[in-house]
């Protein structure tokens, strides 16, 4: 991970070949393999950070532990035996989160073009959202202490629509810095009204 | 608070020992002597509407309850029953009346109760004197508060809209309640009360600094109503409030407001069509269902059933009633500074939605209209309001029913920039349906099932200053998105759409009734669409003025020719001449520098010549001026 501000890429292909020296960036979006997928001709994603998947996988992991152990408490000791079904399915459920948790994390990008912002996610329910830089209300950066621990933060993308939900997690301490100061600078030399 | 001019509302502030206030707003451009950048206060019988009405009822309660009690301890003679019962309540005991009797305590009651009147009263009569407004160049500032001060200040390059309330007690007294409308939840100025004269007035002040029309164009319209103050100012407060009244109930009864000689309402909407309206919807279905239930229930013995939906009934022929009341009176017009919405019959608001603030606007049909012709017409819009209000419908129904001419021509104010043949293409393709020669990009056949009955509708068309939507058979519906406001764009793919090679289609707008979505639309289309309205908006975004709209007009001319302006802005004494440099340093009127200073917005007028001749074309050409920051 490097502190840098060249990290921070701009749509420009050839100064954005990822930096060798760091493993800072998922390389390869995982994409539907349909050919009916949706994808942008050109301009280059980028992805978050490994240790996102990490991350979840903790936290996930740890709540799946809790919700286990208290089932079977509950269960065998207690002998509650109604505690089966909503232990079971929570159980199901984080499974199967944490299962598809690295495929997910890998199909998160953004595109810096030239006047939006492109951000996509989700391969079987796939989205792709285009913010005009000049809408941007406010740029939050929240990070947890699980995320302080591994150096990574989630960046969102404020507008003046609810709906518009760019949250882009798992982002390098860094990048989230130096992409907040870039989306912030480009926005304000296209600031627009409402 | 020495600072603070003393009387008040209607009154021209007798003339403070300094001068304008720092931020005034040009002279030129206010027509009400409350918008002149010094601190006023409210209408002094602001109190009493705004909680002095419940204190003086409280009092008549608890009179109304003594009034036996009373009659009998200072003339007995009129209530001959009470005194058995008073001897039955001296046995009950514990009334405190009979203890302050009985301890002959009458003066220290008197004492108590009218310490507790005078509190009271100087509550209300302090929180007057500290509630205070200002409207300067920039912006309109309230404060209030006696220990906790609150402070609140818009910018007028944010205002959403204005709206004037008149609440029926309010209305009897004259009086109206003025609400700068702002971005965000929660974030509006509330200036209430006001002399409706005052209202009108400081409301046009408002707008028209908002609207930063340039001094040379506000001088006819600001001269007019500049005059007039001392008609507003009416010789006696008291004799005036009873002609008021009366005035006021003559106006219940013959229309509405006339408001200053403004233009007529586009839209009529009789009264029979609106009961009709409301007669033909689906919350009446539910109501006929419900009551069809019932009888055959009753009519089975389970009268219980009886109990539990007649107070339903009851509520649904209530709510009913409001929302026809609400809506008389209707009335749309267009005005220099925006659309100006009138309705209510006891209530009446009266709002103005400058240009450009419409987010997105949804012309819609149930099938119960369909045999009659009818449309609805919804906007989002930045009402200042949290969700949860409840009021908040009421500022985003624009036209509760009409005729699709009527339709026509609310848009026609809603959107004037679009172009006539556009504007047929809507009523005829979109909300119509399609036609042969279908202008929109439909379903494609391999996803007709996704949308099994309305396929043949459901499409979009995108135009370099508009998207439209149209979806729905049952309900029809028509979204017009346009591009100066989109947030942003979304595309949606599930797995059966990717099966079908389409993808839903979403945009982002303010929150709001509209929701502007598309189901399964052709994949390969809506990239292009995606690629197409980013591009689209950024233009139309950076293209767009109206959060200054009367500049507008204004920064038109520049374009043609710098020089004219500048000559036109500074005065006759100027000999007009072909570039800015010349006419600035040379004329040296302060009308004209000023102006000319508004539009560069900078000190550069001062800093020399070639300065102003570079950053004038700068303004014309269409870039973001600073004053938007």
């Amino acid at each position: 991970m490097t502190n840098s501000p060249e990290q921070i890429p701009d749509s420009n292909p050839a100064s954005t070949t990822t930096d060798p020296t760091s493993a800072a960036e998922f390389e390869g979006l995982v994409e539907p393999r349909s050919e009916n997928r949706l994808a942008l001709a050109g301009g280059v994603w980028h992805q978050i950070s490994p240790k996102y998947v990490t991350v979840q996988l903790i936290s996930t992991g740890s709540f799946l532990a809790v919700v286990v152990a208290a089932t079977l408490v509950l269960t065998l000791l207690m002998h509650q035996l109604w505690a089966w079904i909503p232990g079971g399915i929570m159980t199901v459920i984080l499974a199967w989160t944490l299962a598809i948790l690295p495929r997910q994390a890998r199909a998160i990008g953004y595109q810096l073009r030239d006047d939006d912002l492109v951000f996509r996610r989700g391969i079987l329910w796939q989205r792709f959202v285009a913010v005009p830089y000049g809408r941007m209300q406010l740029i939050d950066i929240t990070h947890g202490p699980l995320d302080r621990g591994f150096g990574i933060a989630q960046l969102k993308f404020v507008t003046a629509a609810a709906a518009t939900g760019v949250v882009i997690p798992g982002l390098a301490q860094s990048t989230a810095e130096t992409l907040r100061d870039h989306l912030v600078e480009v926005a304000e030399s296209r600031r627009t009204g409402l | 608070m020495s600072s603070i001019p003393e009387p008040v509302d209607g009154a021209i502030p007798p003339d403070s020992s300094d001068a304008a206030a720092p931020g005034a707003p040009p002279p030129q451009l206010v027509g009400s002597p409350l918008s002149d950048g010094e601190w006023h206060r409210l209408h002094p019988l602001t109190p009493l509407l705004r909680g002095g009405l419940f204190l003086l009822v409280i009092i008549g309660v608890v009179l109304a309850n003594l009034r036996d009690r009373l009659l009998y301890i200072f003339l007995p003679w009129l209530a001959p029953g009470v005194g058995e019962e008073v001897v039955e309540w001296e046995q009950v005991g514990g009334d405190p009346i009979d203890f302050i009797i009985a301890n002959n305590l009458y003066v220290l009651a008197g004492v108590a109760v009218l310490a507790v009147l005078i509190v009271l009263v100087t509550v209300f009569y302090t929180s007057w004197r500290f509630h205070t407004f200002r409207i300067t160049g920039d912006d309109v500032e309230v404060r209030s508060g006696i220990l906790f001060r609150t402070q609140r200040r818009a910018p007028l390059d944010r205002v959403q809209g204005v709206n004037l309330t008149r609440p029926m007690i309010a209305r009897l007294l004259g009086m109206a309640k003025l609400e700068v409308v702002g971005a965000g939840t929660d974030a509006n100025v509330k200036l209430e009360y006001l002399s409706t004269a005052n209202a009108e007035a400081v409301r046009a002040d408002i707008l028209r600094l908002a609207s930063g029309r340039r001094i040379e164009m506000a001088g006819p319209a600001a001269r007019g109503p500049a005059s007039t103050p001392g008609a507003v100012r009416a010789p006696g407060r008291v004799a005036t409030l009873g002609q008021t009244v009366g005035r006021e109930i003559t106006g219940l009864i013959e229309g509405p407001e006339t408001p200053v000689a403004e233009a007529e309402s586009v839209v009529n909407i009789p009264v029979g069509r609106l009961v009709a309206s409301h007669v033909l919807s689906a919350s009446t279905l539910a109501l006929l269902v419900a009551v069809v239930a019932i009888v055959i229930g009753v009519s089975q013995g389970v009268t219980w059933l009886l109990l539990g939906f007649v107070p339903a009934i009851i509520g649904f022929g209530a709510y009913w009633v409001r929302s026809i009341v609400r809506s008389l009176r209707y009335s749309i017009a267009p005005t220099p500074d925006g659309v100006r919405i009138t309705f209510g019959l006891f209530t009446t608001i009266t709002e103005i939605v400058p240009p450009g603030r419409v987010h997105a606007v949804e012309v819609s049909q149930g099938i119960f209209w369909r045999p009659a012709g009818w449309w609805t017409i919804r906007i989002n819009r930045l009402t200042g309001r949290s969700a949860a209000d409840s009021s908040t419908d009421q500022f985003t129904t624009v036209l509760p029913v009409g005729t699709a001419a009527d339709v026509d021509r609310v848009l026609r104010l809603l959107q004037p920039s679009l172009p006539d043949e556009e504007r047929d293409l809507i009523v005829q393709q979109g909300m119509l349906g399609p036609t042969p020669d279908d202008a929109f990009t439909n379903t494609p056949r391999r996803a007709r099932w996704i949308r099994p009955l309305s396929y043949w509708r459901n499409g979009f068309r995108f135009t370099d200053e508009v998207l439209l939507m149209r979806r729905g058979v049952v309900w029809r519906k028509l979204v017009i998105l346009p591009l100066a406001r989109l947030q942003s764009f979304a595309l949606h793919q599930g797995p059966l759409d990717r099966a079908s090679r389409v993808t839903n289609v979403r945009a982002h707008v303010v929150t709001g009734p509209v929701s502007p979505f598309l189901a399964a639309v052709d994949r390969d289309t809506a990239l292009a669409l995606f690629d197409d309205v980013a591009r689209g908006s950024v233009r139309a975004a950076l293209a767009d003025r109206t959060h200054r709209w009367a500049q507008d007009e204004a920064e038109a001319k520049p374009a043609e020719g710098a020089g004219d302006v500048a000559a036109a802005d500074a005065g006759d004494d100027v000999i007009a001449s072909p570039t800015v440099e010349a006419s600035v340093p040379g004329g040296d009127v302060v009308s004209g520098a000023s102006a000319v200073e508004a539009s560069v917005s900078g000190g550069d007028v001062v800093s020399g010549a070639p300065t102003v001749e570079a950053s004038v074309p700068v303004t014309a050409s269409g870039e973001p001026g600073e004053d938007r920051g």
